[in-house]
């Protein structure tokens, strides 16, 4: 390892001391020589003063000569020509020191552009951040942390963006040389393998132990990250490389390596004619969309394909899949189907079968599907899998099971049904597109009409509530940047999504505190389209690492955060209700440790604190419109805002 | 889907032949009731239903329909024996459940109309 040379101070001229490199110290003030015996067996207790040693340095004449340490182009310097490379818009990180090199090189060197700090207050809200950021634009955030304590953070983050198969990219520093750490500080914050915590969930990481294995492996994660099943990886950034200089014998020779993106994988052509026949040739067929649509294009197809065979779609809502209000959109029922097909499905087997009693212990399992019904899968996390962590789910059984992204393997499969479909079956497959289309009238006005029960009523229903939002978005070109589970699906069942970006999806592995940051960063994604960002914002959810409130202030991200404040963990209330109904006791005490009352949060207060325009509580639905309207005009001007309504439990 | 399907095991229940009214209930235990012991929970405060539980708001059974379905559940929904909650105290909710005003037709909110037409 080259070391740094003892110069005068340039562009990063440090004090000693203050860089790295206790071999690079020469000199010491007299004093300060009289004060180090003494204080050689003194405990490493703090002291938050400056000790005698430093007070004689600073007080006493200098020495004729001095060293100083000094990098004319560090490691980092490289690394941030790497990074740049990949296309990075943006990187999200609470400060750390052991990456505190490429801090300095991206924000001085790099120019604070491409990619942008973006200052977070935990490490959870960084990868959830890029969890959602990625889901609107369709490729990585960078995500900066320590490799240990900062990683710990973000282990659940990284998780849920494995489940919900996101690609986020995570640099870790970390110093790996027992030479080179100084102080038990970075003692404690070194490891031996850093990625080790996370590598059950995540696709790929690695440790480079020079710049140019830094910029082959940093180029291939990027590459391993994009190919379906998407997930996050890891590079080890080690400090010792960013903080000092290019050595000699590289300079010159370092070359970035060309980033070429895999193709998705399609699937295979029999298979997939075998697949069209039996949908061209099905009587009741449905469609069921998991994570199907990674771009508009997979919209368009799943349109396509769904309008070729006239199958209705359900939409498992872990994506933005198909239109809201297209005539085939929710008309489809699995238990009448013939031929099922699952497209990016994670759990093929719950939509096949049932539990009874649901959610209990002891619990049977039973096929829903009808006798003789065939279920054909395309699905990518057929290509990859890990043992450890279970969101694989079920094994189930399938007849047709195509390994390939699904999105890639559509047009072949749409043109293989076209193929097939003759004049007559053409009439006969649009005579039933017309029945599916009224059944889908049908659910849509069932649906409006359960949207007037408590319309009136405090707390606010969450159908009123995406109502009135509705009502105010829907000439905007909005997008919906949180999960709709925990309010009943009501956007879905009122609002009408037809864009990519109108919808992101869930956590992934339903891991709590991903909302918030999610929002954020999907937020910060449609900034520069101009898009109004929608965040349905749990109070749980927020709870966690409520920062990242300050960091959508600080970083001027547009987006109206619309609190679900139910005051409570109520899934949990509810399962805990049904645990003490099952003991035939206490059914009353389901709010113990489950509710989050007395005292109420003020989330209102708790948005100003952080510097966000905000109202409420907000618990009569006659004020919610008004409130609405007036933080829109906020988020119009570029600013966060959010308004506390207190709702129905779900 | 499990929404409907819990309405018409409701229904179901409704139908059975030979069930006698008991006396009604007290309302304003019912109310209490149904708050103290977390029916709000899936069901929603006003009865409405929602993504966990059925609107029982308008529900047509008898208190002895409904003290069957809470003691043999067929959906989601656990089982409450009789040492949680009462056949008195079922009948008081249910006594509470017919005191909700039933929501307005969707027509009649303009917000609801505006989907409804479009």
């Amino acid at each position: 390892m080259a070391r740094s040379k003892k110069i005068s101070v340039d562009r990063r001229g440090f004090l000693k001391g203050a860089a790295a490199g206790a071999a690079a110290l020469v000199v010491k003030p007299e004093a300060a020589k009289a004060q180090e015996a003494a204080e050689v067996h003194r405990p490493a207790t703090p002291n938050p003063l400056p000790g005698a040693k430093q007070t004689a340095s600073e007080t006493t004449p200098p020495p004729p000569r001095v060293d100083v340490y000094t990098t004319d182009r560090p490691g980092s310097d490289f690394m941030v020509d790497v990074i740049k490379t990949l296309g990075f818009e943006y990187v999200a990180a609470n400060p750390g020191s052991s990456f505190r090199g490429l801090q300095e090189s991206c924000i001085n060197y790099g120019g604070n552009k491409s990619p942008e700090w973006i200052t977070c207050c935990h490490e959870e809200s960084s990868v959830a951040m890029g969890h959602g950021y990625a889901k609107i634009e369709g490729k990585p955030l960078l995500v900066m942390a320590h490799g240990t304590v900062g990683l710990q953070h973000a282990s659940m983050a990284i998780y849920n963006a494995y489940a919900d198969r996101v690609p986020v990219y995570i640099l870790l520093g970390n110093v790996q040389d027992v030479a080179w750490r100084r102080g038990d500080v970075e003692w404690a914050h070194s490891v031996q393998d850093a990625a080790s915590m996370v590598r059950d969930y995540t696709k790929w990481d690695d440790a480079p132990v020079s710049l140019g294995h830094f910029a082959e492996s940093a180029v291939r994660a990027y590459k391993i990250a994009m190919t379906p099943p998407m997930e996050p990886v890891v590079i080890v950034a080690d400090a010792v490389l960013q903080e000092e200089p290019v050595p000699e014998n590289e300079r010159g020779r370092l070359q970035i390596p060309k980033l070429t993106l895999a193709s998705p994988p399609a699937g295979d052509y029999g298979a997939l004619k075998e697949a069209a026949k039996m949908l061209v040739n099905a009587e009741n067929p449905v469609i069921v969309a998991g994570r199907v649509a990674r771009t508009p294009e997979g919209i368009n197809l799943l349109v396509q394909l769904a309008e070729t065979v006239q199958a209705p779609v359900v939409d498992r809502h872990f994506r933005m899949n198909f239109p809201t209000r297209h005539p085939l959109f929710g008309a489809g029922n699995v238990r009448a189907a013939d031929v099922v097909l699952g497209l990016e499905v994670p759990d093929m087997w719950f939509v096949t079968h049932t539990q009874t009693p649901v959610n209990r212990m002891g619990m049977e399992a039973k096929r829903i599907t009808k006798p003789g019904a065939k279920v054909i899968t395309i699905f990518a996390g057929d290509l990859s899998g890990k043992s450890n962590y279970q969101d694989f789910g079920r094994y189930d059984e399938v007849d047709l099971a195509i390994a390939a992204d699904a999105q890639a393997t559509l047009p072949i499969l749409i043109e293989e049904c076209r193929k097939l479909i003759t004049s007559d079956r053409k009439a006969a497959l649009q005579q039933r597109g017309v029945k599916l289309a009224e059944v889908s009238r049908k659910n849509r006005e069932r649906d409006i009409e359960e949207a007037a029960g408590a319309w009136d009523a405090s707390p606010i229903s969450t159908a009123r509530m995406a109502a009135e939002l509705w009502n105010q978005i829907k000439t905007e070109d909005w997008s919906l940047v949180s999960d709709v589970t925990f309010v009943s699906w009501w956007p879905q069942r009122l609002w009408d999504f037809d864009k990519h970006y109108q919808f992101i999806g869930g956590h992934g592995a339903y891991g709590i505190g991903y909302g918030a940051p999610a929002a954020v960063g999907a937020a910060l994604a449609n900034k520069k389209h101009g898009r109004i960002s929608v965040n349905i914002q749990c109070d749980g959810d927020l709870n966690y690492a409520p920062g990242v409130l300050w960091t959508a202030a600080h970083h001027r991200i547009p987006m109206l955060n619309i609190m679900h404040n139910n005051r409570a963990y109520h899934q949990e209330m509810m399962y805990l209700e049904d645990m003490a109904a099952r003991a035939r006791r206490g059914v009353e005490n389901a709010g113990i440790g489950t509710a989050i009352t007395d005292p109420n949060i003020d989330y209102a207060t708790m948005a100003k604190a952080y510097g966000m325009f905000s109202e409420g509580p907000i618990d009569n639905p006659n004020d919610l419109g008004p409130a609405i309207k007036r933080a829109l005009e906020v988020v119009k001007k570029g600013e966060p805002a959010l308004i506390d309504v207190v709702t129905q439990p779900r | 889907m499990k929404k409907l399907f819990w309405l018409a095991a409701f229904a179901s229940v409704a139908l059975i032949p030979g069930l006698s009214q008991t006396p009604g209930g007290d309302a304003a235990n019912g109310k209490r009731l149904f708050l103290r012991d977390g029916c709000y929970e899936c069901h929603g405060y006003a009865g409405q239903g929602g993504r966990d539980g059925a609107r029982i708001s308008t529900i047509a059974l008898t208190p002895q329909a409904l003290i069957r379905y809470v003691r043999a559940p067929v959906g989601a929904m656990p089982a409450y024996t009789d040492k949680v909650i009462t056949d008195q105290e079922l009948t008081d909710i249910h006594a509470y459940l017919q005191t909700i005003p039933k929501a307005k037709p969707a027509k009649d909110i303009p917000l609801l109309n505006d989907l409804l037409k479009k």
